[in-house]
């Protein structure tokens, strides 16, 4: 038990798919600037990546290697056009505001890499909770970055005014950039800063070391 | 491995492709009809804001009833009725060389390379007959084409509200045209002086106290460029061009 455990948790904070793995860095600068479409966003996700995995895991027996990113692909394509399908019905004005990204959900690295890393080989109900894993792991960077960029660049967070802001007769003046997606880079790399400190372990070996300036006398 | 076979590959992939088809597809026809009536709700509800009317408490169809839509032929000036009305699609047709004419870049100035011919106007109309108009809008800000709707007084020259429902401008910059307290800058505005275009959005604050102060708009600071697209789109669709044949002829009582 302790086992699924682990895969369902260990994304989050061991594992982070953003923060470890660095994945998935294209939507999470890109829809975060209000809370509400980064959860939405997240809950696609979450859901795309935990069938994608389930689907792909149950005829991993049966996809040939010749074509199996292709076959993954197509499962995860399927999956984004029907969320996609979904959300267009039923919360149109996320929908409206999310645009391309939810179609660009086929191409975020998470739900490949996973498919492809874990999905073709475990068995269906491990990879289906380790898709959740993965995906709560994304939402959990995702909100916060959301949180911070909604709170400082428009003054609310859920959409609920905070701090006020001065052009609509408040005091606070809402910081532009936080809006701006770049922003979000600063953010992520602050909470990766903050994560490598906190959980040692996740600090990458130096690749080479730099050795000490030659002295003068060696030159010459 | 029996997987790796040609026969086994081409069948797997087959198989998957009918299966992954037959899902997507149905998801697409069973859900239609509540994308399509999310997509007319949601123009209806943008409608009825830019003109003011938007109210919280009563169901957006309701609010609408107060309105009709009518289509116009811009060559002309006038209302068609050759045109069906639940069929016809502004945004598609503007794109059709058949139902649209290519402007000079010297006759463009809110860039939007080919006009439609057709439009769809709002018309709100009450005991003493039209209230309110809502023309449909758009032109090229700074990144993005603005679409979105100006209101007009039943003078057809005071302006009663604008609104954008897409765009994609600068947040926190250009982004501020949707900020109510500059859209309610436009209410009362005098759109037109003695029958020509006078409406403008200037760079820096209107002064209120000398007479051409009833044309102008703010501009938005730090957002000179999208402020510049807003104010020749509002100036094209007003002009010659776009709506003002209509309003004289509505003025008139002959449209």
């Amino acid at each position: 038990m302790a086992n699924i455990k682990d895969t369902l948790l260990e994304p989050i904070v061991v594992n982070n798919p953003i923060a470890l793995q660095i994945l998935g860095i294209c939507s999470a600068l890109a829809v975060t600037s209000s809370m509400k479409v980064s959860f939405v966003m997240c809950l696609a996700l979450t859901v795309v990546c935990a069938f994608s995995n389930f689907f792909v895991s149950l005829i991993r027996h049966h996809i040939p290697g010749s074509i199996r990113i292709i076959v993954q692909m197509i499962i995860i394509a399927s999956l984004v056009i029907v969320v996609d399908q979904v959300l267009k019905a039923v919360a149109y004005d996320v929908s409206k505001q999310l645009s391309v990204f939810v179609g660009l959900i086929i191409t975020n690295c998470i739900v490949m890499g996973r498919a492809e890393a874990f999905a073709m080989k475990n068995p269906p109900i491990p990879s289906f909770l380790d898709g959740i894993g993965n995906g709560l792991g994304y939402s959990v960077i995702l909100m916060i970055v959301a949180f911070f960029r909604e709170l400082f660049g428009a003054g609310t967070l859920w959409g609920v005014v905070v701090l006020p802001v001065e052009t609509n007769g408040g005091w606070y003046v809402a910081n532009g950039m936080m809006l701006m997606p770049p922003s979000a880079f600063v953010l992520i790399g602050l909470l990766i800063w903050g994560l490598r400190s906190w959980k040692k372990t996740q600090v990458e070996k130096a690749d080479f070391k730099i050795t000490k300036n030659s002295q003068p006398s060696e030159v010459i | 491995m029996a997987s790796e076979s040609v026969q086994k590959t081409l069948s797997v992939a087959l198989v998957l492709c009918v299966v992954c088809a037959v899902v997507v597809s149905s998801a697409a026809v069973i859900l239609r009809p509540t994308q399509e009536e999310n997509k007319l709700l949601d123009l209806k509800t943008n409608i009825l804001a830019s003109a003011g009317l938007l109210r919280q408490d009563i169901d957006v169809e309701t609010q609408f009833e107060q309105i009709t839509s009518r289509i116009v032929d811009l060559e002309t000036g006038r209302f068609t009725e050759s045109i069906d009305i639940a069929t016809f699609d502004q945004r598609k047709s503007s794109k059709d060389p058949a139902t649209s004419t290519a402007l000079s870049p010297a006759n463009d100035p809110a860039k939007i390379k080919r006009r439609e011919n057709y439009a769809t106007v709002y018309i709100v109309s009450g005991d003493s007959g039209l209230e309110k108009i809502i023309l449909p809008i758009k032109g090229y800000g700074l990144w993005s084409t603005l679409y979105g709707f100006l209101a007009l007084e039943a003078d057809l020259k005071t302006v009663a509200g604008i609104g954008f429902y897409e765009h994609a401008e600068t947040p926190g910059l250009g982004g501020e045209i949707d900020n109510p307290k500059w859209k309610a800058s436009w209410i009362g505005k005098q759109a037109y002086n003695e029958g020509e275009i006078a409406i403008s959005v200037i760079k820096g604050k209107a002064d209120l106290s000398r007479p051409e102060g009833a044309y102008q708009i703010d501009g938005l600071a730090g957002a000179t460029l999208t402020t510049r697209g807003v104010h020749n789109l509002v100036q094209y669709w007003l002009g010659e061009e776009g709506f003002a044949p209509l309003i004289g002829y509505l003025k008139s009582g002959d449209a």
